[in-house]
């Protein structure tokens, strides 16, 4: 095992892959902006190194500060947590050139998968299913008409290089798609580099499930379940949970054997994620793309199996066996995540501020990866998550009992919340009668 | 005369529109960024801008003007 890692990221998910770096006897390395500080995790690392100012351009997303702060601080790996660089490969190919170890598959996985057209392309051969859509860029609005019109409204409209949600708008019509696909490309361009743009059919009653899998370092790769991501705002996940309640033993073992096959036709290494649309109703699947790192609802699936996902990261990147038997995966019971923003609960527009009272719910099944605390100030500069809520139960009805005492017991002033969202959605019916789909959010607010 | 007043703490992206353009009620006028989200600040009034309070790459807390409309 590798001597130290420094966390090229920040907030919980920096906090997260500490915690297991110490636990596990690894050095741990935190790098921060001017924003960042007095936050936790910063404090709880061996070692911290000041990389920038608060714009994550200068920060963050600044591979030569990060670079540079692993010769200052002499450190053995990198693990880059979700979002910034972690699915840059030039990042992961500086990383590896400079002689460090890189936690994570390889640069040509992360680039195969990163663009989306591409990934598409690749999983329709491995014979894992995916929806009508474009087999190249989309160059103009034009062209996007002439597409859709072979592939069938409504289409979504998305970023070949994008992720989180943003730029994507569902069409359907032509009118719809005009405009959908010009707000596409400018986010495209200003948020991922990349102006080219793609087109799928649209799923509009769809549960958004994906599939864990890690890529051995003996070359297998196994798949740990699915997590039920379909509580959504803005294309944008708020809350988690899995086992699915949409998906039969039969569809399960279908999509845990096509994330197997995705990982394998990119010769995966390390934790990623298959994510896929789920039509419940049919009882079908398709792909809809794989993100090549730790995902930020990772939590429900080390509560089920007990597995720590961060752990297994460390171990495969130093090319050692996993801790867990691959053949005797057994998920028990349910768990759920809510994830905590700084929002408002109704309209989720941003509210950062400072935090003047923070508590955090304790007891049994309940687990909170929080990047901040009292006094800590939240400031726009980047996403809105203060901690993942997590809690399991020995059923879902459980958990969600245990949930809706946990996000009762969460004290929180300062920033906005959307704790009160959260009470609410696990009162709602359709959450608790577990038949819900991606439009559930925009329900309970219409 | 209305003052339209930032909603949040966030960095302006964009400014749409200039001193002396005319807008009307729900014109785009400066679009803010905050936490990854761009929020477009709209006119609530049509009229003539007579201040733009705000420059691209200024940081505003909630509550600071961002312009007048005379």
């Amino acid at each position: 095992m590798f001597e130290s890692v420094l966390v090229a990221n920040r907030g919980e998910i920096a906090r997260r892959v500490i915690r297991t770096a110490r636990r596990v006897g690894i050095r741990s390395i935190a790098v921060y902006s001017d924003a960042d500080a007095d936050l936790p995790y910063v404090r709880e690392a061996d070692e911290a190194v000041h990389i920038g100012p608060a714009q994550p351009a200068g920060s963050y997303l600044n591979a030569a500060a990060i670079i540079d702060a692993t010769r200052k601080t002499s450190a053995a790996s990198v693990h880059p947590g979700y979002g910034f660089l972690a699915e840059n490969a030039a990042f992961a190919s500086q990383v590896i050139a400079a002689g460090l170890t890189w936690i994570g598959p390889a640069p040509e996985a992360i680039e195969q998968m990163g663009d989306k057209i591409r990934a598409r392309n690749l999983m329709e051969a491995a014979g894992v299913p995916v929806s009508p859509g474009s087999r190249e860029p989309v160059v103009d609005a034009d062209a996007a008409v002439a597409e859709a019109a072979r592939i069938g409204y409504p289409v979504m409209v998305k970023a070949a290089g994008g992720g989180g949600g943003i730029g994507m708008g569902a069409a359907a019509d032509s009118d719809e798609l005009r405009a959908a696909f010009e707000t596409a490309r400018s986010r495209a361009e200003r948020f991922f580099g990349s102006p080219e743009i793609l087109i799928e059919r649209y799923i509009s009653r769809a549960r958004h499930v994906e599939v864990q899998i890690l890529g051995l370092a003996s070359g297998e790769v196994v798949a740990l379940g699915e997590r039920d991501c379909s509580v959504q705002r803005r294309h944008q996940k708020v809350a988690e949970e899995t086992p699915s309640p949409g998906v039969s033993p039969m569809l399960r073992s279908a999509m845990l054997a096509a994330a197997v096959r995705a990982g394998e036709a990119v010769g995966y290494r390390g934790a990623g994620t298959v994510e896929c649309l789920v039509d419940a109703e049919a009882g079908s699947f398709v792909f809809l793309e794989m993100n090549t790192r730790l995902q930020v609802e990772h939590p429900v699936t080390e509560m089920v199996t007990g597995i720590d996902l961060v752990e297994q990261q460390f171990l495969i990147a130093a090319g050692l066996k996993v801790s867990f038997d691959p053949a005797a995966v057994a998920p028990s019971g349910h768990a759920i995540e809510l994830r905590v923003y700084a929002e408002d609960p109704v309209r989720f527009l941003p509210g950062p501020g400072k935090i003047t009272a923070w508590s955090e719910p304790s007891g049994p099944g309940v687990r909170v990866d929080a990047g901040y605390q009292l006094g800590n100030t939240v400031t726009p500069f980047y996403d809105p998550l203060l901690a993942k809520l997590c809690v399991h139960g020995s059923s879902r009805s459980e958990a969600i009992a245990r949930a809706r005492e946990a996000v009762a017991a969460f004290e929180l002033v300062g920033p906005k919340s959307n704790l009160p969202f959260h009470a609410e959605l696990l009162d709602s019916p359709d959450f608790v009668s577990g038949d819900y789909d991606t439009s559930l959010v925009s329900k309970l607010r219409s | 005369m209305a003052e339209v007043r930032a909603e949040m703490v966030a960095n302006v992206w964009k400014v749409v529109a200039s001193e002396g353009d005319h807008v009307e009620d729900g014109d785009t006028l400066v679009i803010l960024e905050s936490m990854k989200m761009e929020i477009p600040v709209l006119a609530e009034d049509s009229g003539t801008i007579t201040k733009m309070h705000v420059s691209e790459g200024d940081v505003v807390q909630e509550g600071d003007l961002i312009a007048i409309i005379g």
